[in-house]
């Protein structure tokens, strides 16, 4: 059969994500070292898992309902309340999806009508391009500047507003360049979209990782915004909880019903055992927040600072767990410089272009490794770079 | 807890300079830090973690209750000092519960330490009982696990 004349043509369209093809290089070797995973290395907290094991123990094997148990979205918006100062009805204003992930497709999906523009700050998390397109939207890519330590800038966006343009999506703290947006970036960022009436989804799944004592801002808590914002979060990054996959959005009480309502028919509801365990994250997982932040700390000012050293130059992410060194030095392009390094030095990290065209010359290097682990990477990394030199200087 | 006792308590063999780049201040101030707390006594030393149940030439550990009649004048102490002298004698902790001491004593068979407990330990003036508790086998020691590997594989697959 002539299977692809059955298949849509979009979803047809649409390239694998380029961070896999180095992951297949890798698990074909031995001895490697990777520092190309996006998920925290810490498992759960064990009070979190206990939880989720208890309500196992007692039974509770059902559906939960499909916005999400009563007592996970009270907790959910008090964490909001709380933490970033926005106020979401626990009833009317937040649902619990599968991963941060469903939240953004049911939001692309409820929101995108064909034709429409959305706006796409590069590099960024992989998932953007291809819901956008699936929902019927045309993707308009901003590249982010590593001088301007990778932010969003105002004269950029309006620059990519056309009459088409409905939603921005804001991916802050960064996945892949660690960069954050501060409340006067979010500030000039916030007069655009309502001078042009534009929606904001905001992924704030990183939120609980920015370092430097600099709290996350959410952009709904600046003036105006509130009523154009869709906030996506979850728990995987702050509470290290990928597996159990949980996520929500918070928003207009018009759009979360409607996002609810395809929800409802296309996932039902979310795992009742990782709400369980979830309610137990928000009551009483601040302490592990708050210890896992300050180790992933450390590893970034390590990393950093050997980057730095190595002659890579990197400037200091703010968010996340990842860095993004600027790899121009060595002459090579994204992709060969990490084809080389994983061939000759058994190293796994992430070209910056799987990430956006603009992340060319960039590498992704993830610092969600222990200590040890990333000493060793980091070593065998200096060594190549030497190498690289003088190969070029010879 | 200061960042750097907890960094080191946990491994000692990062350099100065790795250190400094983690908590983000200077060499020097940190190697003067490190100077300060080992003349403070506040760093006695700097061990190795070792799994010995991995090596042949083993030892036994065993974990004794004591129960002493305090001294008037020094109350515990002047004990803690006598069971401290033994070299059999790896810990000392004064406990509260229904027994004053804890001790951990090492001996190379299960006959030295029951001979250590009957000659010495049981004989000094002022003990009243004795309980004797063999180590059998270290699952998790000083926070390291000693069991198995399960903490070190890798699990995590690329999702995207």
């Amino acid at each position: 059969m002539e299977y692809s004349s059955y298949m849509n043509s979009s979803i047809q369209s649409i390239s694998p994500s380029g961070i896999r093809k180095f992951f297949d290089i890798a698990n074909e070797m031995k001895d490697v070292i990777s520092l190309s995973i996006g998920e925290p290395d810490f498992q759960t907290p064990w009070h979190i898992r206990d939880e989720g094991i208890h309500s196992l123990e007692k039974g509770k094997t059902w559906y939960s309902p499909n916005r999400g148990f009563a007592d996970l979205l009270q907790e959910i918006s008090n964490y909001y309340q709380r933490r970033f100062d926005v106020t979401y009805s626990p009833v009317t204003q937040t649902l619990v999806t599968v991963g941060g992930s469903e939240a953004i497709d049911l939001a692309f999906r409820v929101l995108i009508e064909k034709g429409d523009e959305v706006i796409i700050p590069q590099p960024s998390f992989v998932c953007y391009v291809p819901l956008t397109v699936m929902a019927g939207g045309i993707p308009v890519v901003i590249n982010t500047k590593n001088e301007d330590n990778f932010r969003l800038k105002a004269d950029d966006l309006r620059a990519a507003i056309t009459d088409k343009t409905k939603i921005l999506v804001l991916p802050f703290p960064n996945n892949p360049t660690g960069a954050i947006m501060e409340r006067h970036d979010l500030e000039e960022i916030a007069a655009v979209c309502r001078e042009h009436d534009l929606l904001v989804l905001s992924d704030e799944i990183y939120s609980e990782l920015t370092y430097g004592n600099r709290d996350h801002v959410s952009i709904a808590s600046i003036e105006g915004m509130y009523e154009r914002t869709i906030v996506i979060n979850g728990f995987s990054k702050s509470y290290a909880m990928t597996g159990w996959r949980l996520g929500y959005a918070l928003g207009p009480e018009e759009i979360i019903a409607q996002m609810t309502k395809l929800h409802q028919y296309g996932i039902m509801s979310a795992p009742t055992t990782a709400q369980y365990a979830a309610i137990e994250a928000l009551k009483n997982g601040d302490k592990d927040v708050k210890h896992m932040r300050s180790e992933y700390d450390m590893r970034r000012r390590l990393v950093v600072d050997s980057f730095n050293d190595m002659g890579l130059s990197c400037f200091e992410p703010l968010g996340a767990f990842y860095v993004f060194p600027c790899i121009k030095s060595t002459g090579l392009s994204s992709d060969e410089f990490c084809t080389r390094l994983i061939m000759e030095k058994h190293v796994a990290v992430v070209p910056g272009t799987a990430f956006g065209e603009c992340g060319d010359g960039f590498v992704r290097v993830s610092y969600s490794y222990s200590l040890k682990h990333l000493k060793i990477a980091l070593q065998r990394i200096r060594e190549f770079v030497e190498e690289l030199k003088d190969e070029n200087n010879r | 807890m200061d960042k750097l006792l907890q960094l080191l308590s946990k491994n000692s063999q990062f350099t100065t300079g790795e250190i400094a780049a983690m908590l983000g201040e200077p060499e020097d101030y940190i190697k003067a830090q490190i100077k300060e707390y080992e003349n403070q006594g506040v760093i006695k030393g700097y061990q190795a973690v070792i799994n010995w149940e991995d090596i042949e030439d083993s030892y036994v550990e065993a974990l004794i209750e004591l129960k002493v009649t305090p001294k008037k004048e020094t109350g515990f102490d002047e004990m803690a000092k006598r069971c401290m002298a033994f070299e059999e004698v790896e810990a000392v902790y004064l406990m509260a519960g229904v027994y004053d001491f804890a001790l951990i004593v090492r001996g190379e068979t299960m006959q030295d330490i029951a001979m250590f407990i009957a000659k010495k330990l049981s004989t000094i003036d002022g003990v009243i009982s004795t309980g004797t508790h063999f180590i059998m086998r270290r699952y998790k020691d000083r926070g390291m696990n000693l069991f198995c590997d399960d903490n070190q594989a890798d699990e995590r697959s690329l999702i995207l």
